[in-house]
């Protein structure tokens, strides 16, 4: 009877499938497997996986270490914040800070090279969104998260903050910049 | 004994029989949680008229604090009042059954009540504006948290009331045979409420703890998990239960017999064994699991609860063809679709909902579930275009539909405006089509959600959005003031019929009760259809396939042209 009724065979489990089932459900189980094994064939041919690397910190180690490299690759500053903009010897390790409601310090990276990117929040949680490339990675007080990132097109990026951090939330946006050698 | 608790009575239209104290719950919660809807409503069109740049309408204090009650409004309230309704209609009702424990499930709806008001209170004064999330260390005043726990205790009373009265069904023997499809897709949704509530309690009471300095820390990461175990399983309750009146629907209008028992059972078993481990969908950009650990559990072991999903899909609509075919109305793939009551909103709504859930719900939350696309939309506003097309368009469209067949039950009146009645799933339910899609066409342009201001007006180093993006968000804008008109005029034929429709005569309540059978001609002639009864609705399916094929792997053709990672 229907659905709002007992069905009508008390062992309901016995009922034979109509085909138009049988059918369905062999065909969506093949897909569901196809969508499942795509994720571990991306691991092994892809080349677009985001890193697990990641350690516990603290907000002033990771300063510490942000601060340490600011101080090395700092080849200019800009707007009258005087933010720094760092340029990393190429594949070498980048630090890049989010806190209220700021990203520090600017990057400079160049295109085709790999760099070690450490993240991590100095105060709530915030979001990587890398614009126009729409990357977005969550970025957690009290971890360091690090990625190893291949700039693939040289110009001019945005990083804009996508986790929701208070009243100057929408204010959080810094620039990246990825240039030729 | 003349006491309340035996007394019935039997609607003459449906058939339905109501216990006395288990109607009036059913009211006490329906309306609370069309009032829900109501204070979520006025909400939503602010946030989406902020949202709309050209328009702009509130300051970011006022937006952020607005989203935030609009979410919990929404997603809490209006879903869960109503959802502890069903619960008490799928057990009481549909068992024929009086209700278990009539006090503790006023007792339930009590703190429900003060949960909200608690909750609300705390969000309005403008020291919890911490999202329907709230993710630690963002503070919120105690008060949020404490709300939000006696909420979920209400609703777990409320659980607890429907399994006793599928207990005291069995004991009273009020039907034969097993429990009816609904009820046991209704049961399905407790099992898995219950889990959801118990995640719910392991994170937010610590964090209350926490708010009130009792705990030092809590750790954003620990909170994200459990809370996800909380927030995306409560989703699947919602899925079960709109799937559940899905069901009924197609019964109710059709007069259909799921095509096999055994399937759609045996999809509604595959959710509780499946969905809780959703809540790693939110932690795929996340630092501190593996990769291992997400893509084992957001795809429910092997998408096994994506391929429940997909079985309603088919079965349900699928009923609903073989009952049209039996009626006669055979010629070619789709002339039972045709033939539908397009004009009666109780089908109107359901097959919108069905359809909508099913394309945009379904698909792009496929996509943005699989570990490594989610890179491409986390955080976006992509991911409220998945979960507007999934509880707006599925779970609130659906609730909306069978609304309209329980009003003159229940309340004893006739629907006013039937005209209006026709139109209004059109209306919000095609208004939040486009809603949804454009603002996933946003998220895929990079649009952020839960911001206030895409212009970045006063940042030092301001990002210019693509103008796309500023036309999708107009687009947003439009389609969701309709779709406010739309869920305008259902709160206004609801609260409208209930306070002026026309009474409709009933018998009085009595002692007597009649007993759920099983029909005999059917148990005789036995069960299934084991042909191919559905051909049209296999058709669609396979179209719904296509178009889940393509739009997945159009994804990872866009992913592989980005930046390396590793």
């Amino acid at each position: 009877m229907s659905a709002i009724h007992p069905p009508a065979q008390r062992i309901w489990w016995k009922q034979p499938l109509d085909k138009i089932e049988l059918a369905w459900i062999l065909i969506a189980f093949v897909w569901c497997l196809v969508m499942f094994f795509m994720m571990p064939y991306w691991h092994v041919y892809g080349k677009q996986n985001l890193s697990n690397e990641t350690y516990r910190t603290t907000p002033e180690i990771f300063a510490k270490k942000t601060q340490e490299v600011v101080d090395k690759h700092t080849v200019r500053t800009e707007t009258e914040e005087k933010i720094p903009v760092v340029r990393p010897p190429a594949g070498g390790d980048v630090y890049l800070i989010a806190r209220l409601w700021a990203w520090w310090p600017i990057l400079e990276l160049e295109k085709g090279k790999t760099y070690r990117l450490h993240l991590s929040a100095m105060d709530y949680q915030h979001g990587f969104s890398l614009q126009p490339e729409n990357i977005n990675v969550q970025v957690l007080p009290g971890y360091e998260h690090v990625m190893n990132v291949t700039p693939n097109r040289s110009g001019e990026y945005a990083i804009v903050c996508n986790e929701f951090c208070g009243i100057g939330h929408h204010k959080m946006v810094s620039k990246l910049y990825v240039v030729d050698k | 004994m003349a006491d309340a608790t035996n007394l019935f009575r039997t609607c003459p239209r449906t058939g339905l029989q109501w216990h006395k104290p288990s109607e009036g719950l059913i009211k006490a919660n329906a309306v609370a949680a069309v009032v829900s809807l109501l204070i979520g409503g006025v909400l939503a069109l602010i946030v989406v008229l902020t949202r709309w740049q050209a328009v702009h309408l509130v300051g970011p204090e006022d937006f952020y604090m607005y989203l935030t009650a609009h979410g919990l409004a929404m997603l809490a309230y209006w879903i869960i009042f109503f959802e502890i309704a069903v619960l008490y209609f799928a057990s009481s009702t549909l068992l024929k059954s009086r209700l278990a424990a009539p006090r503790w499930a006023w007792a339930a709806f009590a703190l429900m009540v003060i949960g909200v008001v608690v909750n609300l209170v705390a969000v309005f004064r403008g020291d919890s504006t911490v999202m329907f999330t709230s993710y630690v260390p963002l503070p919120a005043n105690p008060m949020f948290y404490l709300g939000l726990i006696l909420f979920a205790v209400g609703a777990l009373i409320g659980c607890f009331v429907f399994l006793g009265t599928l207990v005291i069904a069995r004991a009273e023997k009020t039907y034969e045979g097993s429990i009816p499809l609904v009820t046991f897709g209704a049961l399905t949704a407790a099992i898995i409420a219950i889990f959801t509530i118990a995640s719910g309690a392991i994170i937010l009471i610590p964090t209350f703890l926490w708010s009130v300095g009792y705990i030092k820390s809590i750790d954003p990461l620990t909170y994200r998990m459990i809370w996800w175990g909380f927030g995306h399983s409560s989703q699947q309750i919602n899925v079960a239960a709109h799937v559940s009146i899905w069901y009924a629907i197609a019964a109710i209008v059709f007069g259909a017999k799921p095509m096999s028992e055994r399937v759609s059972r045996g999809a509604f078993l595959l959710y509780i064994l499946f969905l809780q481990l959703a809540s790693a969908h939110h932690l795929l950009s996340d630092p501190g699991f593996s990769s291992e650990w997400k893509v084992f559990n957001t795809s429910y072991a092997m998408y096994l609860a994506v391929l429940a999903s997909m079985i309603h899909g088919l079965t349900v609509p699928g009923a609903i063809e073989v009952a049209q075919r039996e009626k006669g109305f055979t010629k070619g793939l789709f002339e039972w679709l045709r033939k539908a009551p397009w004009g009666n909103p109780v089908f109107s709504g359901m097959i919108l909902s069905l359809v909508g859930f099913g394309f945009l719900g379904g698909i792009s939350g496929v996509m943005m579930g699989t570990e490594q696309l989610n890179m491409l939309i986390h955080n976006t506003i992509y991911v409220p275009g998945h979960f507007h097309a999934t509880v707006v368009i599925g779970t609130t469209l659906a609730f909306m539909a069978v609304t309209y067949f329980l009003v003159p039950t229940l309340f004893k009146r006739e629907l006013i405006m039937p005209g209006l009645a026709k139109w209004q799933p059109y209306l919000f339910g095609v208004g939040m089509m486009v809603f949804t899609l454009a603002m996933m066409g946003a998220g895929t342009l990079g649009v952020p959600r839960r911001h206030w201001d895409i212009t970045f007006a006063g940042a030092a180093l301001p990002y210019e959005f693509p103008g796309a993006a500023w036309l999708m968000l107009g687009i947003v804008g439009v389609s969701g003031v309709i779709a406010v008109v739309g869920g305008a005029i259902y709160i206004l034929i609801t609260v409208g019929s209930i306070l002026w429709g026309k009474p409709i005569q009933v018998s009085g309540y009595s002692t007597e009760r009649g007993v759920l059978k099983m029909p005999v001609a059917a148990a005789l002639t036995g069960h299934g259809h084991a042909g191919f009864g559905a051909p049209g609705t296999f058709v669609v399916a396979l179209v719904f396939l296509a178009a889940f094929v393509l739009y997945y792997f159009v994804n990872w053709k866009y992913l592989s042209t980005v930046w390396g990672l590793s």
